[in-house]
């Protein structure tokens, strides 16, 4: 029962083993947060420092509530209020946390890459919550988990993924990992935001949402990152949601009993039409409870003596 | 790897134990007002169950059961890299004012139940919280005492003491093992 | 100033020579090579056994970056001269995007002062096509050439007006100044940090396709041919170019160009680890391309192989992959790289080193590059069996950004010679 890793960097390298031993840990920390006194003294105290480039409420309120439920203590950092402002380098950064040795550090910047960069160069474990476009691991983690309690497996189940497949950090991580537990995936999106050679992950492309969610079981709706981008890959987000939005018009090509999954924040209107957000096929929140048990997984199974 | 198996229990005698520890219970408590079950994960979930079967026999009254998994509350978790497998709690009732009885199948060194004890105290505020064990096999490290054993059990620390029930492990018995390496 | 050569096997492209022969060195010129010489009369001959070792005219890198002015914390003219003679190199151009740029006769006079006063290495400095290399109005071409420049480049940025262009070829042509082109449309280009490919997919950053190159390399051949000039294509990378290269020298278009070392060693796959020491532009390519390019060096297609050193701090560096400098040394490990293409069948030494030393001098229509009677003894020493590791100790640039730091590789240059005086000594003569 060891994961034998100093660092959960992105679900490309975990094994299929590796995946299950996380799922299940995290199965029994849902109980926890269902209780009068949400908190077990597992990680009293150890130091979490989440290092946060990027704006985040959710993520990053989720790996708080997962440090705090462990008795740990969790501080925050986010780019605006840190010396990163001044111009001081990640790598500056890294190592003055590093001197007030923490137990883990979680880190989500826009530039993949750098939590690898941070890995090599501290001791501490580094939990990626999402480089650029690369991998968002805890994301793809909670989904795997929802869609295996909803469903009892992973295997042999067909997930559509539909979006802004090229800038997706939550794509990846969870093309990687459904493939690994045994899923098919598609992905959908305009022809200018799927990225190259994508075929060779191991996945269908389509253009159409129509065609891509044709009897899956699982659709997962991508938000489209306004903020990311600056230039303009599609004609308008009206276009967008004409061709791309999850409505009731749409929603009986799946499956009767399909999971409709959203990372987000929600664009309603845009990616998912309101009542499909809120409908009885959504597990949107059911993802949002999961991501704090999978969070607290982590750090448990991370922290403690190293051999 | 030398392994003398000594069978100090049999499933006759557990059985007359638990009916015993059962009665004992009922006598201490003076009738079954606010008591609940609570089996400590893994050894005494089944022994909880039992004494619920029996208790429901004597006095015709099911006692609320709960099960405790206190592996996040043991004091060497993070001592080593081995995680041990975190099982399901579920306890779904409140133990405010009950008078809670922790079920386990062996007393050692006391450090489970004073896991076990904080654990409950998260999850409420017990009117009382007594220990029914099959075994108390000595070698306390910590103030810790049982209110009803089963069978008082002295034992070297070289020696490993099992309890097998018949719902997990197919048979009931007690066995010693002599734990030597070669 | 006087040597006698013996018993090295000597390759020159310019003569077409390969065999064992020796070389009598006077007053700083080569006097003849024959078998058997005798040592000349003239006072202070010494002579050099060098038998097992290879001798060639001296190296000449036609694309380098020496950082002075403006970027001394880089490297500086002096310590990216150390870099060139540990290198093999007795000649090197140096590209203007320095700071201020090299627009101005101020600045060219400037860093052939300061080579003058290293005098370890011929520096030849390429000024820019463009003031402030800003692809809008023309730099003085005349009268930079009669400060010394010979030759012109933006390089660092491409001239994206293609009007501008047209007249920077017309203009250069009528000087006889050769124009060095960076081909890449920055429209296609944007915020790319790699190659466009599975790789980039998987990295999750932002990419530069191939055809970015290719466009410009296109455009900047039809601009050739149009205003009947030459023009000088820098670092080719894809399998596009050459062949768009190939197609005009076959049509006659008077186009030459090199590549790097690292874009026949290494492909966009070595990005994987995001060491930020693989960045550089233009990027490393997928296998197809690179294949391309050892095509292109066998058949001819390119001509010449110039390193395209790059050095950068570790503050430029060692940051976030997307942010970090774009560049590699390439000075010291270049001839190397090269001579695994020689290993590997695809060039055999004489063809590589009349692509790291005969060729670029004579596309940049300076001295060098040949062992004729009379050429000045410019010569590097080369000992193929030489077995050693680059590692960051031994690097003699000032910045150690290399992507090829641990590896192990077989041959050295071990004496570097400039007019007859010794630059770089391994062998401890």
């Amino acid at each position: 029962m060891i994961l034998e890793r100093k660092d959960i960097l992105g679900i490309k390298e975990l094994s299929r083993d590796e995946i299950l031993l996380i799922l299940d840990t995290a199965d029994s920390f849902i109980e926890i947060s269902t209780r009068e006194i949400k908190k077990v003294p597992t990680l009293r105290g150890k130091t979490i420092i989440n290092l946060f480039y990027e704006a985040s409420t959710r993520t990053r309120t989720s790996f708080e509530i997962a440090g705090k439920r462990l008795s740990a203590d969790t501080i925050n950092i986010s780019a605006s209020t840190s010396s990163v402002v001044k111009g001081e380098t990640l790598l500056d950064t890294a190592r003055n946390l590093e001197a007030m040795n923490p137990d883990v550090i979680v880190i989500r910047h826009s530039a993949a890459g750098a939590p690898h960069m941070l890995a090599g160069m501290v001791k501490q474990s580094i939990i990626n919550a999402g480089d650029g476009a690369h991998e968002h691991p805890t994301q793809a983690l909670l989904d795997m988990m929802t869609i295996r309690t909803k469903k009892g497996h992973l295997e042999n189940l067909n997930v559509a993924i539909v979006g802004d497949i090229a800038h997706s950090r939550v794509a990846r991580s969870n093309i990687y990992g459904l493939k690994k537990m045994g899923a098919q995936v598609t992905v959908a999106g305009p022809a200018t935001m799927i990225p190259r050679d994508i075929e060779q992950m191991g996945v269908t492309v389509h253009s159409s949402l129509d065609e891509a969610i044709k009897e899956v079981d699982v659709i997962m709706m991508l938000r489209i990152q306004i903020e990311r981008q600056q230039q303009h890959i599609f004609p308008s987000l009206r276009e967008y949601a004409q061709r791309f939005c999850l409505s009731k018009k749409n929603i009986s090509l799946a499956k009767k009993d399909v999971l409709v999954m959203h990372p987000g924040p929600i664009n309603r209107g845009v990616e998912i039409s309101s009542d499909i957000a809120d409908g009885p096929y959504s597990v949107i929140l059911d993802q949002v409870t999961n991501g704090v048990a999978v969070r607290m997984a982590l750090l448990y199974l991370l922290t403690g003596g190293k051999a | 790897m030398k392994n003398k198996n000594r069978v100090v229990m049999d499933a006759e005698a557990i059985d007359r134990s638990l009916t015993r520890v059962a009665y004992e219970i009922l006598e201490k408590n003076k009738g079954l007002d606010d008591l609940v079950l609570i089996g400590i994960r893994t050894g005494g979930i089944c022994l909880a169950n039992r004494l619920q079967r029996k208790i429901a026999a004597m006095e015709g009254i099911k006692v609320p059961l709960g099960i405790l998994d206190v592996t996040l509350y043991r004091d060497d978790l993070l001592r080593t890299n081995k995680k041990p497998r975190i099982g399901k709690t579920d306890i779904t009732f409140s133990l405010d004012n009950r008078k809670v009885v922790l079920v386990d199948d062996v007393l050692f060194t006391g450090r489970t139940i004073r896991a076990a004890m904080d654990a409950l105290i998260d999850f409420g505020r017990p009117r009382l919280i007594q220990l029914a064990v099959l075994i108390d096999r000595g070698h306390r490290e910590l103030p810790i005492r049982a209110d009803f054993v089963g069978k008082n059990l002295p034992s070297s620390l070289w020696e490993d003491v099992s309890v097998n029930l018949t719902e997990k492990d197919g048979v009931d018995e007690v066995v010693i093992e002599m734990d030597s390496e070669e | 100033m006087n040597w006698l050569i013996k018993g090295a096997r000597v390759v020159d492209p310019s003569q077409h020579i390969d065999g064992q022969m020796d070389i009598l060195i006077e007053e700083g010129k080569i006097v003849k090579l024959g078998r058997n010489l005798s040592p000349s009369r003239k006072k202070g001959m010494d002579s050099m056994e060098l038998a097992g070792l290879v001798v060639t005219p001296g190296l000449v890198d036609m694309h380098t970056h020496l950082r002075e002015p403006g970027f001394e914390y880089k490297e500086t003219i002096q310590t990216g001269s150390e870099a060139a003679c540990a290198g093999g190199f007795t000649s090197i151009a140096c590209m203007p995007n320095t700071n201020p740029v090299n627009d101005t006769r101020s600045v060219t006079e400037f860093i052939l002062r300061k080579a003058a006063e290293t005098n370890l290495v011929n520096i030849y400095p390429i000024a820019a096509i463009t003031m402030r290399s800003e692809g809008k109005s023309l730099a003085e071409f005349w009268d930079l050439k009669e400060a010394g420049a010979i030759a012109l480049s933006d390089d660092g940025k491409p001239v994206m007006d293609s009007g501008v262009m047209r007249r920077a070829l017309e203009y250069a042509n009528s000087l006889g100044l050769p124009i060095i082109s960076h081909c890449e449309d920055t429209c296609l280009s944007s915020s790319g940090v790699m190659n466009e490919g599975f790789p980039s997919t998987e990295l999750g950053l932002p990419g530069i396709p191939g055809i970015a190159e290719d466009i410009m390399v296109a455009r900047d051949l039809l601009l050739a041919e149009y205003t009947r000039s030459s023009i000088h294509i820098a670092h080719v990378s894809t399998a596009g170019s050459v062949r768009l290269i190939r197609d005009a020298k076959n049509r006659g278009i008077k186009v030459t160009a090199e590549t790097a070392p690292h874009y026949f060693t290494l492909t966009d796959d070595d990005l994987r680890t995001y060491n930020v020491n693989t960045k550089v532009y233009p990027p490393l390519r997928g296998k197809a391309d690179v294949e391309a390019i050892k095509e292109g060096l066998r058949d001819g297609t390119i001509d010449a192989i110039a390193s395209d050193h790059a050095p950068h701090a570790l503050t430029d560096k060692e940051v976030e992959f997307e942010y970090a400098a774009s560049g590699m040394i390439g000075l010291e490990t270049s001839l190397a790289l090269g001579l695994r293409l020689v290993s590997a069948g695809v060039l055999t030494l004489n063809q590589l080193i009349g692509k790291m030393s005969t060729y670029p001098a004579g596309i940049l229509g300076i001295p060098g590059g040949s062992l004729r009677p009379g050429a000045p003894a410019d010569l590097t020493i080369i000992d193929l069996q030489r077995s050693w590791t680059v590692s960051r100790d031994t690097v003699c640039s000032l910045s150690k950004n290399t992507p090829f730091l641990g590896w192990d590789l077989t041959g050295k240059a071990v004496l570097t010679m400039k007019g007859g005086a010794i630059t770089y000594d391994e062998l401890h003569i």
